[in-house]
């Protein structure tokens, strides 16, 4: 049973990836631009212009392109980059960690921040508090992630400058890192000193991308837990003696833990997306500023290689949203 | 001693936020081990009354004036924490629909031992024991196993015996029934209140018995309030009203009562004259009454 669900699970995931490798395929070769131009200096031969497309393949008709390509990434090979002549698996994945840290630092923030808004909030609901909350998260969801971005270098890059603003990391450290995974790895290692260096670093773009899911997430957490608070289970609970606190974490929290999450899975893709200006605009070396280079060099193997990494990370985050829903809701687990 | 009310409530007024009263100075005494039933149809403010006492009214319902005495002491004049405290310790309750009145992500067993565990003290195993013999008590046959479901994995008769199990874990003084068995079967109604009739004679647990059903009353209850638009009409012994109900609005519901006897027999409606009365009454109450502290 459980073995059938993952299985049809497995299936339509690959179907979603296959749909997003096709989609893009197609759409970044029917855009205007030709990678080839960008490469030639002015005045090449149209010689020298037809030598190079076929070199990349591009003289082929664009199905013959693609099962050519679909064929090598089912080999694990996802062809060259034109701009910076590289594989585009290795480089994809020397970046992938940057924005994994990025993303899940961000995710972490949003939970930290909105959680115990929404439990203040709960708790104090009908309140000035509550209205001052909302009035905060309004705020927070009405100024897109790259506006906070804008928004935080002015306040803690110029004004008060307490955090770095550009780059994942001081380039004058030596890092003795054998994975791209510098945070995880400096924590691993007790190198407290490049932590610091670390999170000074992606303090503002992980809080920019933070504050909007931050909102989301209190907001709704909210609503949920002051609905499961006129509950019985809930009056039960006052008048067995526990506090207003206790009753929201002891016995509202958990409940109104899963319509939450549901969003935060949908919402973390959106993240994610987030992690492509954001990363931009903090000129942080991760997936998503190296996308907006392959999207201006036209470099269409690189694209194809990162939206296919994306998409399977938003496939991936889907997965294990539902895996934790099934985990809470004791009625999915034995139904 | 034994000369305090185990509850007494004097002058009793709430309001909505629009200054309307949805309780009418009420007063009603409860004495150690006595069964007190609360009658009235819907929106009466019968659950309201043992919502206040226990502190849980909407954030909506403001108290305005009166008293609550729970073995002699004024709730009003305790602090939030320590009247949790009291409240914990001293009464219980058991709620009107036993499907929401369980967490459905928690297990049984902790869901009954966690005021016993957590706010009065008791020992894990000591808490464990108690439960076991009174879900004994309460005629479920496998405690064992019933500790370790979810709620969503007992009928709705189980968890409701479960919740009374619960109500009289930590022998409380008072329990405040809220339409216990309202939600339930007919046939498993039955069962249930006998079941809280023979736990009440047992542990001898004053009972603030709130129902509309007039029949529950006459088998359950020592006393009798009668309650209109937040407004106790008549107040008697159970077999003295029964006998000889003295406010036409009581008459009235006791015509209203469908007998079992006579199932096809037209529902009796009350009386517009009886009707026209009591809003008499209800607008005589408000224009003499003025709120103490406002």
């Amino acid at each position: 049973m459980i073995l059938q669900r993952l299985l049809a699970r497995l299936l339509t995931m690959l179907i979603t990836l296959f749909g997003v490798a096709v989609v893009v395929f197609v759409v970044i070769r029917v855009a205007p631009g030709d990678p080839i131009a960008m490469m030639l200096p002015p005045g090449a031969s149209d010689d020298d212009i037809l030598r190079l497309r076929t070199l990349y393949g591009l003289d082929k008709t664009l199905v013959e392109q693609f099962f050519i390509w679909l064929g090598g990434v089912a080999r694990g090979d996802f062809g060259t980059s034109i701009s910076l002549r590289q594989d585009v698996l290795s480089l994809v994945l020397n970046r992938l960690p940057a924005t994994l840290e990025l993303a899940i630092f961000a995710l972490l923030m949003a939970l930290a921040i909105g959680v115990p808004l929404a439990v203040l909030g709960a708790r104090e609901r009908g309140t000035a508090v509550e209205a001052g909350i909302d009035v905060a998260n309004g705020a927070a969801l009405s100024i897109p992630d790259f506006l906070w971005g804008l928004v935080l270098i002015l306040l803690f890059g110029v004004l008060v400058p307490v955090f770095e603003i550009s780059g994942r990391v001081s380039p004058r450290l030596e890092l003795p890192f054998a994975t791209q995974f510098y945070l995880f790895e400096s924590i691993f290692r007790l190198r407290f000193d490049l932590m610091k260096d670390l999170l000074s670093h992606m303090f503002m773009p992980a809080l920019a991308l933070a504050l909007p899911l931050a909102a989301i997430v209190s907001q709704l957490l909210k609503q949920s837990l002051k609905e499961i608070l006129d509950l019985d289970y809930a009056v039960l609970a006052r008048v067995k003696g526990f506090s207003e606190t206790q009753v929201i974490l002891r016995d509202a929290l958990k409940n109104a833990a899963l319509p939450t999450l549901t969003l935060v899975g949908v919402q973390f893709t959106f993240l994610i997306g987030g992690t492509v200006i954001v990363e931009r605009l903090f000129s942080y070396e991760g997936l998503g500023n190296m996308a907006i280079d392959a999207v201006i060099n036209r470099d269409l193997p690189l694209i194809q290689g990162i939206v296919l990494v994306f998409a399977l990370l938003f496939v991936l985050v889907n997965l294990a949203v539902d895996i934790t829903y099934a985990l809470l809701n004791p009625r999915l687990r034995h139904g | 001693m034994s000369a305090a009310p185990c509850l007494e409530i004097s002058n009793l007024s709430a309001t909505l936020p629009s200054g309307m009263r949805v309780l009418r100075s009420v007063s009603l005494k409860i004495a150690p081990g006595e069964v007190h039933a609360l009658v009235g149809e819907s929106g009466a403010g019968k659950s309201m009354i043992g919502k206040a006492v226990l502190g849980v009214l909407p954030t909506s319902v403001r108290i305005v004036e009166g008293d609550m005495l729970l073995e002699g002491t004024r709730l009003g004049a305790l602090s939030p924490k320590a009247r949790r405290a009291l409240i914990g310790a001293r009464t219980a309750l058991i709620p009107q629909d036993p499907l929401t009145a369980l967490n459905p992500s928690r297990r049984i067993g902790p869901q009954i031992t966690d005021r016993l565990i957590r706010i009065l003290g008791w020992s894990a195993s000591k808490a464990e024991s108690r439960i076991r013999r009174l879900l004994d008590e309460v005629q479920i046959r496998e405690p064992g196993r019933v500790v370790g479901c979810y709620p969503h994995e007992l009928s709705g008769g189980m968890r409701q015996r479960v919740l009374i199990a619960a109500a009289f874990a930590a022998e409380p003084r008072l329990i405040v029934a809220d339409e216990p068995t309202t939600a339930l079967d007919v046939t498993v109604q039955k069962q249930i209140l006998r079941l809280i009739a023979d736990l009440q004679r047992e542990h001898g647990t004053a009972i603030l018995f709130v129902t509309h059903d007039l029949g529950v009353v006459a088998k359950i209850s020592q006393k009798v309030s009668v309650l209109y638009a937040g407004m106790v009409v008549e107040e008697a012994d159970t077999t003295a009203l029964f006998a000889a109900p003295q406010h036409p609005y009581t008459r009235a519901l006791m015509a209203a009562t469908p007998r079992y006897t006579d199932p096809y027999a037209s529902l009796l409606p009350v009386d517009a004259a009886v009707l026209a009365g009591l809003a008499g009454e209800v607008a005589e109450a408000d224009r003499a009454w003025r709120p103490v502290h406002a």
